[in-house]
């Protein structure tokens, strides 16, 4: 009895050690397993699409559309923002000092960096954040997330890193990594009363219609950003689509840079690494 | 403040073609702001290209026509160098004129 119940017991043991190092595997995140593993199902669900192509989304999704954009993007609709952002940009505040003083090369192409991990304060910082944050830093007020003037200040500045790939990094640090993880979380979770995840349009059914708008691939998405809408008949920030998306969905949307919005945007451009620049984008 | 009119004018054989994007909020009078006050009615309601002293292009709008309007056309007779005059008025009077070169 003893001599045949020992083997058993080393199948088992063999058996829960052989699973341990697999369920391990599942639980811990690994940024560039996941990048490969996005960018890979993209390319292979749209193998026509070049891959720096992903970034003018929908345009990239079939030959009409493309089309369009090429006629759209010799007259583009964010030219005004632009031109208004740069103004501002340069203008310095009433203390004397800049943007450019708050950022690394005086602001001039460093958008592919954002959204980064700040290790002091244990969070995401975004683009959006960071300016607002360096005007209230010198006493001026901050701008509202959505449009306007935050549209503006950073199309100029994605226009300075047009072509440069997204380059975010993932410190080492459990809490970016957490970051990191919750923002893959949001991404993937259904809420509303439509019950639709982000990855339900832009991962599951890119290049498909939603009533008469094609939907952009989740590849590339916030390369594009901010974007002239001609829905919105104006320009809109990272903040106003995650928001619009999430009432679109029925749902109750988060404050803009909500930590939550914050993590998102971190995964979001992290699995797009690579994928060069293209904002200010327009889309229809 | 910088113009609210982008010309972009070029000559291919006989036909210019030309494009323009103009800065309006072209305000149809029917909106309300946020406080649900309307806001009020501030619209193109002509646009002159004139080449050569002549007009190839006169737009009449009204309210419907889309906030930061752009236009696309061609005319015959234009050829590179040729200046071409864009204006605007609205209906609050106020005007807006430019000129752009034939490329």
């Amino acid at each position: 009895m003893r001599v045949r119940f020992l083997p058993c017991l080393a199948t088992l043991l063999l058996a829960i050690c052989a699973a341990a190092p697999r369920s391990y595997a599942a639980e811990t995140p690994d940024p560039v397993a996941d990048a490969r593993a996005f960018r890979d199902y993209f390319t292979k669900k749209f193998p026509k699409v070049a891959l720096e192509d992903f970034v003018n989304g929908p345009y990239s999704m079939n030959a009409d559309m493309h089309r369009q954009w090429e006629e759209k993007e010799q007259f583009p609709p964010y030219e005004f923002a632009l031109e208004a952002g740069k103004e501002m940009f340069s203008k310095p505040f009433r203390n004397g000092k800049s943007y450019a003083d708050c950022f690394a090369n005086g602001g001039i192409g460093v958008r592919q960096t954002y959204p980064m991990f700040d290790s002091t304060e244990g969070k995401v910082i975004t683009l959006e954040l960071a300016l607002n944050r360096c005007r209230e830093a010198n006493s001026e007020a901050p701008y509202s997330y959505v449009k306007d003037e935050m549209a503006a200040l950073t199309a100029y500045m994605a226009f300075t890193s047009r072509g440069k790939p997204f380059d975010i990094r993932i410190p080492d640090d459990p809490r970016a990594l957490d970051a990191y993880q919750e923002g893959k979380r949001y991404f993937y979770t259904r809420r509303g009363q439509l019950n639709f995840s982000c990855a339900t349009c832009h991962v599951q059914s890119p290049g498909e219609r939603i009533r008469a708008e094609v939907l952009a691939p989740a590849l590339g998405i916030l390369n594009a950003m901010p974007i002239y809408r001609s829905e919105w008949s104006g320009m809109g920030t990272t903040s106003r689509r995650f928001t619009s998306c999430n009432s679109q969905i029925r749902g109750v949307p988060l404050e803009p840079q909500s930590d939550e919005y914050r993590n998102l945007e971190y995964y979001l451009s992290y699995v797009s690494n690579g994928l060069p620049i293209s904002g200010p984008g327009a889309r229809p | 403040m910088a113009s609210t009119i982008r010309v972009r004018a070029t000559a291919n054989g006989d036909v210019t073609e030309v494009q323009a994007l103009i800065q309006h909020p072209m305000d149809s009078g029917y909106v309300k702001d946020a406080k649900g006050e309307t806001i009020p009615a501030h619209f193109i309601q002509r646009l002159t290209f004139e080449h050569g002293g002549k007009p190839v292009f006169i737009a009449d709008w009204g309210p419907a026509v889309s906030k930061d309007p752009y236009v696309k056309f061609s005319f015959k007779g234009g050829k590179k160098g040729d200046e071409l005059k864009i204006g605007w008025v609205d209906n609050t009077g106020a005007t807006d004129a430019t000129s752009a070169t034939i490329q």
